[in-house]
């Protein structure tokens, strides 16, 4: 599948299916991230429900707190 | 009006009107860090009325590197970040008035300046998300915008939180990270300083304009060495159930609960201890106390600084105390009691 991530075109592996997995993948699961899927932010608990389809622009901002 | 401010003039959204409100302003900035000298310095060749700045640590050497308003001369005299930014920032525009506050922006320092000076703006350069929920709570409280900021590495983020316009932190997060999330040891680079001072600079010359309509509406993190940029409306998020900005709010993080005594530091190896009550030490005698258990201690007009073998005790007037070299809250206190009582 490909998608489109933070402005990027990136083809992930058929394993990712949902938000989940995608944050999985790119091992953003133990951070606090945002996501938004085509311009709207998924809550935390659609994580696992969020399909991805092909095309799909994703934006994923991950909070740090340096200073 | 002179020359100074002529090209900030020049700029058509700020104009001769737009000066005018900025000098008419007061700004709060927690933290005189990276971010926070960074703030502090723009917002004062802006030429704001007044500047408070809260910081609770010291210069040190590894510093000076990104936080623009320090000298080896105070990294030297290990002089509190706050004092020595308003004696840089005083030679560098003395028209602004600039408050120096040594000391912890915990909920009741903040809700203070908050409730009795009315600030326009606080500007978020912390390093640690438990102050973030207090200036996020105080904010909502008393109707101040702050505008978040943070990096580490090349990575960096912020956004604007305005009551009335956009939802706030707690909407966002919904949970308080937890240290490891946020403590970092990756390192710095100045540049991703720079562009988050000036993501939040922006942001702050259009609440201090009053160009609402300017604002920029997204939480925006970038990465300067893998040359990546991602932004993310957040009108959607506003929960009416947020116990900060929602329809009952309790503001959680202003509870008694919450003010905290201790707090371990990020990235430094260093535990603070607030002691429960205000202690008022002369801290020329201080030292001569330690000096004679046969401690190496240095004192400056602002804290004690006493050697004790792997780990240093860092004591100011008010009782508050530093102890590097540990992050085991257990052992820190025990430390304080030991030489403190």
């Amino acid at each position: 599948m490909t998608l489109v991530i933070n402005g990027e075109t990136v083809t992930v592996p058929d394993e990712v299916k949902t938000v989940s997995d995608l944050l999985a993948y790119f091992r953003l699961d133990n951070k606090l991230a945002i996501v938004e899927v085509n311009v709207r932010i998924i809550q935390k608990h659609e994580y696992g429900t969020t399909a991805l389809c092909d095309g799909d622009r994703v934006e994923i901002v991950h909070f740090v707190g340096g200073g | 009006m002179n020359e100074r401010y002529s090209r900030q003039q020049l700029f058509a959204p700020i104009g001769e009107e737009g000066q005018k409100k900025i000098r008419g302003k007061h700004v709060v900035l927690i933290g005189a860090g990276a971010l926070g000298t960074g703030n502090a310095e723009a917002l004062v060749r802006a030429g704001i009325g007044k500047l408070t700045i809260i910081d609770r640590d010291y210069v040190e050497w590894s510093n000076l590197q990104r936080q623009q308003l320090y000298s080896e001369a105070d990294a030297k005299e290990r002089l509190p970040k706050a004092i020595a930014a308003k004696r840089r920032l005083e030679q560098v525009n003395g028209e602004v008035e600039i408050e120096a506050i040594v000391g912890d922006a915990g909920p009741e320092e903040l809700e203070t300046i908050a409730a009795m000076q009315r600030p326009d703006l606080l500007i978020d350069a912390t390093d640690n998300f438990d102050a973030r929920f207090i200036i996020n709570d105080v904010a909502y409280k008393y109707h101040i915008p702050w505008i978040y900021g943070a990096c580490v590495g090349s990575y960096g983020i912020s956004c604007a939180f305005i009551p009335g316009r956009t939802p706030c932190l707690y909407c966002l997060l919904e949970t308080v990270p937890q240290g490891g999330l946020t403590c970092d040891t990756a390192g710095i680079i100045s540049p991703a300083v720079q562009m988050v001072v000036s993501y939040q600079m922006a942001e702050a010359l259009k609440i201090l304009v009053e160009d609402w309509s300017a604002l920029r509406g997204k939480l925006v993190s970038f990465d300067l060495w893998t040359n990546e940029y991602a932004a993310v409306r957040i009108d959607g998020v506003k929960k009416d159930g947020c116990p900060t900005c929602g329809r009952h709010p309790s503001y959680p993080f202003l509870s008694y609960e919450q003010r905290t005594k201790t707090a371990v530091l990020c990235g430094r190896d260093s535990v603070q201890i607030r002691p429960s009550a205000r202690r008022q030490y002369d801290l020329n005698e201080l030292a001569e106390l330690f000096r004679r258990q046969g401690l190496q201690a240095e004192a400056n007009p602002y804290l004690v600084s006493v050697s004790l073998g792997d780990k240093r005790l860092v004591v100011f007037r008010d009782g508050r105390a530093l102890v590097h070299g540990t992050k085991d809250v257990q052992e820190a206190k025990a430390i304080y009691y030991r030489y403190l009582g």
